[in-house]
């Protein structure tokens, strides 16, 4: 088990390396930030001192060297825009963002395994095939579209919620979370539910297809047939033949949840850190590009390394070193 | 031959049991003849800025255009008529989802049963890469794309064919994995048959049907993400507008009551993607049920 | 009667405690249209860093809403055209009750020069500053080395700090507040980047008592976004009021806008400089032996095709004014003289007949879709518009982060830009004198337009002290300019703000949206 983890780390390390490469070099060929950034009013002499000032004239072999060496560290860089370093950047909106994707996770399970064993159990009932037109709707929605009709449904026609934003926060534990207080849920809602539909309707299907394969396995005919009751033939039999592939799916949707806040956060103007990613590409500001994106695959290789323990955990047939995803 | 048409016979009246999957097959078939023929029926050609009139733009449904014809479904913020608009949107967005998800899948396929069938190191360093690719938010390529190459159609289905081989590659992997397993191909190989045979005669045939499945649905999924990314600003050029920039574009008039710029490509995009995901759902319970163990995980 | 009494009584206390909660509960959130990055208001020269800076800063120079400077916590004389004596008001206070002395000014003055890894900082401002002479507490003299006639207009974005609080200060005690202390009309109470910035009034201000106690910018950048907030009530008040919305919101009687002509001018440049510029092509596609675009005639032509008023009417929906000069009617240098050109698609097509274009030729305009209100329409409008005349044109639109390098590294032959300011000098200096950088010349003149004379003019007017004269000269080399057809200017922007009713704004030439220019009605 251990050696199994240092494996997947050491592996992990690999790709982040690559990674921050890749996109250093990706966000280079760009452009140069102080093109966007620099006083409309300065001139030459102070555009080239100011792409001076930030290492920019560089080769780009030594710009990365300076970054590598400067990361191992500790130090990924200041942000251009913020004047701060691009890894408290990213830190201070990382709560926004993990609240936001850990509702939507939370909104995608707590409806989606209920309605989707509803549709598995009952799958010819007109409230079965209802589910199952819900999730075809959910997965063909884009999310910015749904985002828009949310706002303007309800904030503009209703006006029951705000429209954008993060309410009213409370420190927990020295991070500031809004679903403690009434303002802070009503924002979180509309984005949350955004975020959630897409993650809803994937399990809603998923847990269908599990539910029809359990019933339709000897063991639980059998068991039927030896006269125990629907109830408990789906908590032992069929909850736990759904499980693996739900705790796979939340899992590893969950990185991609992160990933994928950046529409939402957009729409919602929801103070997160996929804004601040979109915000960082509009001005090319590389050092919270590449912290973010580093960001992003540690907490992906993590997660895959959590979903790895808990299929042990789940199911001791599955012998990790034969699974690599 | 005759052999292979008694199992089709059986999909097709397998497919057909389902009415409203038929109902979506045939709504899918208009919405491509729709598309195919658009310059033929179009009244306007919306990418030829020379054809437009700023002073028709921003028409209600059914005013008259300066040129004479009709705006049945108005015009937007260029003049353009929205029913021309929708129809070489349509193509395009089509035309994008298709390409990239084929593409996307040949490369996925081939990567992926390289990958299982080597197994070891090459299989563990494409599997990295397969993170390392998944990990990446879609929009950061585009943009990345974009800035080295400029905007277009083309790139925009490279930057598609980007985010979705890897996700392939993984499934193809993992249902090339479990047909390995299996006795047949065991047996294939107690009998020395070459790996490249055991590949494309015994593995690939069972591998295919969910596979092709899974992209007739993923092709839906690159429509809605080409939109997506059109709206973030990062897809089509503003001149050939997808539907996703339709929608887009028409976002900013929405408050002001002005639906139809982003209403009506809307419903075009909903159905174009509901009809595909229909026709998916009921081909995955007809070919393989056993392909929700694939799918998305 | 007694129940009459005691509902009477409790009417009574009903308004009272209404009275009491509007006076104590005033507050006024405002909906921005962009991220304010750093409340270090010497790091970054960008407008919604310093609008929200200006909230809690003052500047040396204070500037009207039309953008011309007038005394705020300063007053000045020239004695001779290389000295500039500015004279404190008596009695201004800090945030921390300190007085504001000329240490904080000459502090001030000083510090944008030690800001390092800042992409575009304060430098250019306060250079022309080569001594500051500390006469008494309350008078300091600032010399040049030659005649900036600029500088008032250059100090007026340079902020304010208290010496004591931002010594040593980093970026982030400014975030934080230790070091946002100023002068300015509300304290920092709390900066949420990307999400809001809330304020508190600064009782002691200068400026007389103001009628918010608590102030809250949120940064709304989508546009509809944004308006959907001002009408759900989540905010009171909106900037750059999306072109869209404005009818409907003129519409609306729980809403009023305010608008005034922006400083900001959008025209095109057009590459001048060189004989086969990107994108200039034959109709069939073949490259041309000379460039259309450097025959004045044609750059007029192309003037004369653009329908201004139907851009303005249709595309900016009213929020446009067909442009002349480099810059806006109320900026300081503008040549009122210089009428837009009309459009006239005929006369046009004889002009390009007369260059030999009869036939036509191609071009690509290039434009950003993310920076100027509309800006991939108008271009789009353009190439219609163009068409119309026999110049087939393509828009190749992209994101400002790859657009502004492309043009720097000349990759375009027609390409969009905005310019504000509050000079035209300034302006021209920038995007229509010839590129020196010895000089600071042509920073942003992207078409290679070159005229020795404009250079002169450029440089006689900047170096000339005395603002009647100065503004004299500026608007000859604002008419010098259109006459060449140095670049073809589309239009003024005109900016809106959106309130709820019972609100008022002086709307503001320069776009910047202040709490404090926001009265109850």
């Amino acid at each position: 088990m251990l050696a199994f983890a240092a494996k997947r780390l050491a592996q992990s390390i690999v790709v982040v390396f690559i990674m921050s490469a890749l996109v250093f070099v990706g966000v280079y060929a760009i452009g140069n930030p102080v093109d966007i950034l620099i006083n409309p009013q300065a001139d030459q002499a102070e555009i080239a001192a100011a792409t001076r000032a930030l290492g920019l004239d560089q080769p780009l072999w030594r710009q990365y060297w300076n970054f590598i060496s400067g990361a191992f560290a500790g130090d990924l860089g200041k942000s251009f825009a913020a004047n701060i370093p691009a890894v408290r950047l990213i830190f201070e909106r990382m709560p926004a963002t993990l609240e936001l994707a850990l509702a939507a996770m939370v909104i995608a399970v707590l409806l989606g395994i209920p309605l989707g064993l509803w549709a598995g159990l009952k799958p010819d009932t007109v409230s079965g095939r209802a589910i199952m037109a819900g999730s075809i709707l959910g997965f063909s929605l884009p999310t910015f579209w749904v985002g828009l009709m949310l706002i303007m449904v309800f904030s503009v026609w209703l006006g029951w919620l705000p429209p954008t934003g993060r309410g009213a926060t409370v420190m927990v534990l020295g991070l500031p979370v809004s679903f403690l207080t009434w303002d802070g849920l009503a924002h979180l809602f509309m984005p949350a539910l955004n975020l959630a539909l897409f993650k809803l309707s994937l399990l809603i299907r998923l847990t269908r297809a599990g539910t029809r394969e359990a019933l339709a396995q000897d063991y639980v005919r059998f068991a039927r047939a030896k006269g125990l009751s629907m109830e408990r033939v789906v908590r032992v039999h069929v909850l736990k033949n759904i499980m693996i592939p739900i705790v796979t799916v939340t899992g590893l949707e969950f990185g991609s949840v992160i990933a994928f806040a950046i529409v939402t956060e957009t729409i919602f103007a929801w103070p997160g850190m996929g804004k601040l990613l979109i915000d960082s590409i509009n001005v090319l500001d590389r050092p919270v590009i590449v912290a973010y994106l580093l960001i992003i695959v540690l907490i992906f290789v993590l997660i895959n390394l959590l979903v790895d323990l808990a299929y042990t955990a789940l199911d001791p047939r599955v012998r990790l070193a034969g699974r690599s995803t | 031959m005759i052999a292979a048409q008694a199992p089709l016979r059986e999909f097709t009246a397998g497919f057909a049991r389902d009415r409203i999957a038929v109902a979506a097959f045939a709504t899918l078939c208009l919405i491509l003849l729709a598309a195919i023929g658009a310059p033929l029926v179009s009244p306007q050609d919306p990418y030829d800025l020379a054809q437009l009139d700023i002073l028709d733009s921003k028409f209600a449904p059914g005013a008259k255009a300066g040129a004479g014809f009709t705006f049945w479904l108005g015009s937007d913020d260029q003049g353009r008529d929205m029913v021309s608009a929708i129809l070489y949107g349509l193509r395009i967005s089509l035309g994008v989802g298709a390409l990239s998800t084929v593409i996307a899948l040949a490369l996925g396929m081939a990567v992926g049963l390289i990958s299982a069938y080597a197994g070891g190191w090459l299989d563990n360093l494409i599997m990295r890469l397969v993170d390392l690719q998944l990990s990446f938010p879609s929009i950061l390529i585009a943009l990345v794309l974009l800035a080295v190459v400029g905007q277009g159609v083309d790139k925009i289905v490279i930057a598609l064919i980007f985010v979705q081989w890897a996700y392939y590659a993984r499934t193809v992997r993992g249902a090339a994995l479990a047909e390995k397993r299996r006795e047949y191909v065991d047996a294939a190989r107690v009998m020395a048959f070459s790996a490249r045979r055991i590949v494309f005669r015994h593995i690939l045939p069972n591998v295919l049907p969910p596979l092709i499945v899974v992209a007739t649905v993923q092709v839906a999924h690159a429509i809605a993400l080409e939109a997506t990314l059109s709206f973030l600003g990062l897809g089509m050029p503003i001149t050939s507008p997808s539907l996703g920039l339709l929608i887009s574009n028409g976002f900013a008039h929405l408050l002001s009551g002005r639906y139809w710029i982003s209403f009506f490509p809307g419903v075009a995009l909903l159905i174009t993607i509901v009809a595909i995901n229909l026709v998916g759902d009921r081909l995955r319970d007809v070919l393989n049920p056993r392909i929700a163990h694939h799918y998305g995980a | 009667m007694a129940t009459r009494h005691f509902s009477w009584r409790l009417g009574a206390l009903a308004v009272q405690l209404f009275l009491v909660a509007a006076a104590s509960a005033a507050e006024l959130r405002i909906g921005l249209s962009a991220d304010v990055t750093t409340m270090d208001p010497h790091f970054i020269a960008a407008q919604p860093n310093l609008t929200a800076q200006q909230h809690v800063f003052d500047s040396l120079v204070r500037t009207d809403e039309r953008s011309r400077p007038v005394p705020g916590i300063a007053t000045w004389r020239t004695p001779d055209p290389l000295t500039w004596e500015f004279t404190l008001r008596k009695g201004v206070k800090f945030h921390d009750g300190a007085e504001l002395t000329t240490e904080d000014v000459v502090f001030s003055l000083e510090r944008p020069l030690a800001i390092t890894g800042s992409p575009g900082g304060f430098q250019t401002y306060v250079r022309p500053i080569v001594a500051k002479e500390v006469v008494d507490r309350y008078t300091v003299r600032l010399r040049t080395a030659t005649p900036h006639g600029a500088l008032l207009q250059d100090l007026a974005d340079v902020l304010i700090v208290s010496k004591r609080a931002a010594t040593g200060a980093t970026g982030e005690d400014f975030d934080r507040g230790r070091a946002a202390v100023g002068t300015g009309p509300y304290k920092l109470a709390r900066f949420a980047r990307g999400d809001r910035i809330e304020f508190t009034r600064h009782e002691d201000y200068w400026g007389g008592r103001l009628p918010w106690d608590r102030v809250t910018l949120l940064v709304l950048p989508s546009d509809p976004v944004r308006t959907a907030a001002l009408l759900s009530g989540q905010v009171d008040a909106i900037e750059h009021v999306p072109t869209a919305d404005i009818a409907r919101l003129r519409k609306s009687p729980a809403f009023r806008l305010e608008q005034t002509v922006s400083w900001r001018t959008i025209f095109l440049h057009v590459d001048q400089s060189r004989d086969r510029p990107p994108g200039v092509l034959s109709k069939a596609g073949k490259p041309l032996a000379e460039s259309p675009l450097k025959d004045p005639r044609v750059r007029r032509a192309m003037s004369k095709a653009i329908n201004r008023q139907a851009i303005a009417d249709r595309v900016m929906e009213g929020l446009a004014l067909p442009a002349a000069n480099v810059v806006s009617p109320s900026v300081f240098g503008h040549d009122p003289a210089v009428k837009p050109e009309p459009y006239d698609p005929d006369g046009a097509k004889k002009l390009l007949a007369e260059a030999g274009y009869g036939e036509g030729f191609s071009v690509t305009i290039a434009t950003p879709n993310n920076r100027y209100i509309n800006d991939e329409q108008v271009a789009q409008t353009v190439a219609q518009m163009l068409a119309r005349v026999g110049i087939s044109a393509k828009v190749d639109a992209m994101p400002l982060s790859v657009y502004f390098g492309k043009a720097r590294n000349k990759d375009f032959g027609i390409a969009l830009l905005g310019w504000g300011t509050r000079a035209a000098d300034l302006a021209l200096r920038s995007v229509a004198a010839t590129a020196n950088p010895d000089k600071g010349y042509g920073a942003w003149n992207w078409g290679g337009y070159s005229n020795p004379k404009l250079d002169d003019l450029i440089a006689q007017s900047l170096g000339t002290v005395d603002p009647a004269r100065r503004e004299a000269i500026a608007r000859s080399a604002s008419a010098l300019a259109a006459a060449d057809v140095a670049f073809i200017p589309l239009h003024y922007q005109v900016v809106t703000w959106a309130m709820r009713n019972g609100l008022t704004y002086t709307a503001r030439t320069d776009e910047f949206t202040f709490a404090h220019y926001f009265k109850p009605q």
